[in-house]
């Protein structure tokens, strides 16, 4: 809140805002911004001066993460988004504990984090639901891992598969859904162990346009009923403005904070807002620096950054 | 249908050629038996309870023995599929030990155990543990790294871990291995009781040959080559069929 008043409106207001008395107001914001009055709160996620480096296979040292700083608020929606090979997949899996950094500190409501927790779920981009489980069961996992008494876990179960509209689907194994289904059987997995952070890699990226467009209606609709902290990372400036409060943008490799967009557009939103491609666009303009930075290292280095064909914006 | 017919024709020819060949008297009936007399055989075997018990005690002991090596198996294989160190050294170690028959190990079980139950036991246990490990190996390795990503992050680490997600997550990469370890385990049971007078099929037909009964020979081969079929069409065909409905795999072969 207390960034979004340091920047210049960049945007006229739309002539019809569809919430009225709120305006749009964008913009990119220093990488230093005036955290003062954040330090005295305790950040949902904190991340402090981390990098993390790896021995390539030539021997050398490469440096994937460059001293990250990041703050994120409870109940925050936060989209990542970066050209490929920038280390946001990377950053998640160090803040769900599953991979440790180099240096610096990962905080989730001011506590190091040391290894996975049910407090901060991931979902993949290749949903990793277990094949051999049904959908309740799949959905039922977390709790099981936690020792939640067997009714507790069928009534949660139950209430999150309705969530996401697949209640009907509950005894089907994980093949026989379609993927916006297995992603969504992903988020009520997720959200089962009640976490207070969700981590989203790509969740989207391998459905076709019109099954994203309904998961983003049905994520926005959750994110609001159960007032989770999402740190949502993309590829898709366009998704990232559409379901975020916040854009951050990484540079490419080593993976540095470039910018922060705040985005006050109102809510619900649609992928195809005026507001929604006008801001998009600002996040474009500076991604596609680090576009072009990631394809000249292709060229020069044979290194291929894995662009994804149709993924910008 | 008509592949059943092909069956039916099949084993139609075999069993009158072997009628033939008997019927023909070239060797000695003691020496080449008919379908009929192998078959009396049988009957008489179950008849006088000596198949049912030698059934009975050849089972229990493949049993308890695959029982061991499997789960000494999937400890093992974990363990060099996720040690770097254990993969480099034990990883060829285990290898080369499998061009080794099994049997070979009966001398020294014999000194070590006894001539007992127990030695018998160590030589199927080392006819099969180095399949299972192997194959939890390969199939720790060849399982897509999410799943146990996904496990932990979900809250599932050490036993539970292992239980309810690397286990289940590497079944499809390990079910032939496991097959092969059961052959293996069947084998080596039979052979290691083809020396050791006690109960068994195995010693059921070497007593046939000390009898100097080939009826009965072949009647227990028939029976070691049933158990081995049955347990591979039900047991081992049922998992697979169980892991392709719920995994949506194609059949493997």
């Amino acid at each position: 809140m207390s960034n979004a008043q340091v920047v210049p409106r960049r945007y006229p207001i739309p002539a019809e805002p569809r919430v009225p008395g709120r305006a749009v107001k964008l913009g990119p914001v220093s990488v230093e911004h005036p955290d003062g009055a954040a330090s005295t709160l305790v950040s949902k996620v904190g991340l402090s001066e981390i990098c993390l480096s790896y021995r390539a296979q030539s021997g050398e040292r490469l440096l994937a993460l460059d001293h990250i700083n990041l703050q994120v608020r409870a109940g925050e929606f936060v989209c990542i988004v970066g050209p490929s090979g920038c280390g946001k997949s990377t950053l998640l899996h160090l803040i769900a504990g599953l991979q440790a950094q180099t240096s610096g500190q990962v905080l989730v409501d001011g506590h190091p984090v040391q290894g996975p927790g049910t407090d901060r779920i991931l979902i993949f981009q290749e949903h990793g639901l277990f094949p051999w489980l049904t959908v309740a069961e799949n959905v039922e996992f977390g709790m099981k891992m936690k020792g939640v008494p067997r009714a507790d876990r069928r009534e949660r179960t139950s209430h999150y598969l309705r969530l996401v509209h697949l209640a009907k689907f509950e005894k089907s194994y994980i093949h026989q859904l379609s993927g916006g289904m297995k992603q969504r059987v992903a988020i009520a997995r997720a959200l089962a162990t009640e976490p207070d952070v969700l981590l989203m890699d790509e969740p989207f990226a391998a459905l076709d346009a019109q099954t994203r467009d309904l998961l983003h209606d049905e994520l926005e609709r959750i994110w609001r009923d159960t007032g989770r902290t999402i740190i949502f990372v993309t590829h898709n400036v366009r998704e990232a403005v559409r379901l975020g409060d916040r854009v951050v943008l990484l540079t490419f490799r080593p993976g540095r904070v470039k910018s922060e967009f705040p985005v006050q557009l109102p809510r619900p939103r649609s992928l195809e807002d005026p507001e929604v491609a006008l801001a998009a666009r600002e996040v474009l303009d500076e991604l596609r620096e680090e576009i072009n930075r990631s394809l000249e290292a292709e060229y020069n280095e044979g290194v291929k950054p894995h662009i994804k064909p149709g993924g910008q914006a | 249908m008509k592949r059943a017919a092909r069956y039916v024709i099949f084993y139609a020819a075999l069993l009158g050629l072997w009628t033939l060949l008997a019927e023909l008297k070239i060797w000695p009936p003691y020496l080449f038996p008919t379908p009929w007399g192998v078959a009396e055989a049988l009957y008489a075997g179950f008849q006088d309870h000596t198949y049912w018990i030698a059934i009975r005690v050849s089972l229990q002991r493949v049993l308890i023995g695959y029982g061991i090596s499997v789960v000494l198996g999937m400890i093992l294989g974990l363990g060099v599929a996720s040690n770097k160190f254990l993969e480099e050294t034990m990883g060829g170690l285990l290898v080369s030990l499998q061009s080794l028959p099994s049997i070979c190990w009966w001398p020294l079980a014999l000194l070590w155990f006894g001539l007992n139950q127990n030695a018998i036991l160590f030589v199927v246990i080392m006819g099969s543990l180095l399949s299972v490990t192997l194959a939890m190996e390969d199939g720790r390795k060849q399982m897509p790294r999410i799943f146990g990503q996904a496990g932990r992050n979900l809250g599932a680490k050490g036993f539970k871990l292992f239980w309810y997600v690397l286990l289940p997550a590497s079944l499809p990469f390990i079910v032939s291995g496991l097959k092969q370890g059961w052959a293996f385990a069947w084998r080596s049971l039979i052979t290691a009781e083809m020396l050791y007078l006690s109960l068994g099929l195995g010693q059921v037909l070497m007593m046939g040959r000390d009898l100097n009964d080939m009826s009965a020979v072949i009647a227990v081969m028939f029976l070691i080559i049933a158990i081995g079929y049955i347990v591979d069409g039900v047991v081992f065909k049922g998992m697979e069929r169980h892991l392709q409905n719920k995994w949506g795999l194609a059949p493997a072969n």
